[in-house]
């Protein structure tokens, strides 16, 4: 039956749900800060493109910057965002096998294989990156 | 040989009591119920009812877990009630309340029209453009077409998965987990034929899309169906007919 | 009944939350505390010229213009539905859908502008 037909049942009970439903219960508390990773991810974005103006402007911008970067508030302020990022990236990789169910001819691709496919990539990607950033 | 645990005699139940022919709120009563360290939540219902207050209403039948009538909540947590041992929740109270997300009826008894009439919205059934004759024998599968779409299959229609979605309380339009997994497990049943008709019901707001994945229904899942894996699987199959139609105008999926 | 365009912008999310999931960690690790802390060269002398040659290299500019980009749509739908389910603002949903996607189309406008704006 179409939900909207409820309002013609006025005794049966409907529970009114609280805005924040999502505090009542540890899993969903979880879930929403797993949600609320993205407004971090937007914000490390903001701080790349503010650090490549910085880089354009020159080296003393770009050391300005770094000193600020270094200051011990600021410090513990990134550190705080890489766990939360760290965070995403491990909730994201643990459910890549949930949606990614491949098969190779006749036998699926364990979801073990698939988190490890998942991870291995992780590795290789951060690994090419600290390579581009600190040795080229 | 001396019990180092001592069990209880009996043990409390606090019931949830909705009678809108006398009031227009609900209330909890309390139970008092012998204490056997074999019964489920079910059996201390069914002693309510037989000694205590045989105007409890509630759903039970096949009392063993395969025909997905007794679903409750217990202490906040959707459960099939004959399948869940009051031991598991000693010392007790145990809260029992009717499954979220359903309006209630009466007691433990909520409507659950809605669910049933996303059943037939999302065509759970096989779908062929022609009928093979009977004399052409059956359909053949192997067992690798069967493990495509097994344990899809499992569903009993219990709705724990729709007690346990937020996205379903705060959206009763959402056709929901369970709707969505047996939708899959047609999809990917070698026989069926029917894979576009559900998608143009699936790629509706308020079908998969609807979804965040918060994963509740997986975990409250009685027989393993993973209705999230369902649903994810599908958006990733949707988005990737989109763009095949998309780039390739014409081609049928 | 016609098909909604959600796949577009699920697959936007999708691509945005696998890339940030993969390099956002590194970099932030990098730039943002191993650098300024000075555990990694990268502010006084040739190596600060090597980076922004990097930085500057068009293949870079156009990885980290995707990159960016994905990141401003993964978190417009994410938020999108944060509002939804969180604060129950789905009834103003056109609002929510053109403030977040209207964000992240500006994200990326300002990112395409500094990226090839400048230098």
């Amino acid at each position: 039956m179409n939900p909207k037909y409820r309002l013609y049942y006025p005794r049966w009970y409907r529970k009114r749900i609280p805005i924040f439903w999502w505090l009542q219960k540890r899993s969903h508390a979880a879930f929403m800060g797993r949600e609320l990773t993205a407004v971090f991810v937007a914000y490390a974005a903001i701080m790349l493109m503010v650090l490549v103006l910085a880089m354009d402007r020159g080296q003393a911008a770009f050391a300005e910057m770094m000193d600020w970067l270094g200051t011990p508030a600021v410090v513990v302020a990134h550190v705080l965002v890489l766990c939360i990022l760290l965070f995403h990236t491990i909730t994201w990789l643990n459910l890549a096998p949930m949606a990614i169910v491949v098969k190779l001819g006749d036998r699926k691709v364990p979801a073990a294989a698939v988190l490890i496919g998942h991870y291995a990539a992780w590795v290789a990607c951060t690994g090419v990156v600290a390579w581009l950033l600190i040795w080229r | 040989m001396a019990e180092t645990l001592t069990k209880p005699e009996t043990v409390t139940l606090e019931v949830f009591r909705y009678r809108p022919e006398l009031e227009s709120e609900p209330t909890f009563d309390s139970f008092e119920v012998p204490y056997h360290p074999e019964w489920m939540i079910l059996d201390a219902l069914n002693y309510i009812k037989d000694d205590l207050d045989g105007s409890l209403s509630y759903r039970w039948a096949c009392r063993m877990g395969v025909c997905g009538s007794c679903g409750m909540l217990a202490n906040g947590q959707p459960v099939l009630t004959c399948a869940t041992y009051l031991e598991s929740l000693l010392p007790g109270p145990i809260r029992i309340e009717p499954l979220e997300g359903f309006p209630v009826i009466r007691d433990l008894v909520g409507d659950i029209g809605d669910f049933m009439g996303k059943l037939s919205e999302v065509k759970a059934w096989l779908i062929r453009d022609e009928e093979k004759p009977v004399e052409e024998g059956e359909y053949l599968q192997t067992p690798s077409q069967l493990d495509d779409y097994k344990q899809y299959s499992m569903c009993i229609n219990c709705m724990l998965c729709y007690s346990a979605c937020p996205i379903y309380r705060l959206e009763p339009e959402f056709i929901g987990p369970a709707a969505i997994a047996l939708a899959q497990r047609y999809n990917m049943d070698s026989r069926d034929e029917g894979a576009e008709q559900r998608m143009d019901v699936l790629s509706q707001h308020h079908g998969i899309w609807d979804c965040t994945l918060v994963g509740e229904c997986t975990e409250v899942c009685p027989k393993n169906v993973d209705p999230a894996g369902a649903i994810q699987r599908y958006k990733v199959s949707a988005t990737l007919d989109y763009f095949k139609s998309l780039l390739m105008p014409g081609s049928s999926s | 009944m016609r098909r909604s365009r959600e796949p577009i912008i699920w697959a936007l999310f999708g691509g945005g939350g696998m890339a940030s999931a993969l390099f956002m960690p590194v970099l932030i690790l990098v730039l943002f505390i191993a650098m300024p802390l000075g555990w990694v060269q990268g502010v006084q002398g040739a190596p600060f010229a090597e980076l922004q040659a990097l930085v500057r290299h068009p293949l870079t500019r156009l990885g980290l213009f995707v990159f960016i980009s994905l990141c401003w749509f993964h978190w417009a739908h994410r938020f999108r539905y944060t509002l939804y389910d969180g604060l129950q603002l789905s009834h103003l949903n056109e609002l929510v859908a053109v403030m977040t996607y209207g964000i992240a189309i500006a994200g990326t406008v300002v990112g395409a502008v500094l990226l090839w704006g400048v230098g």
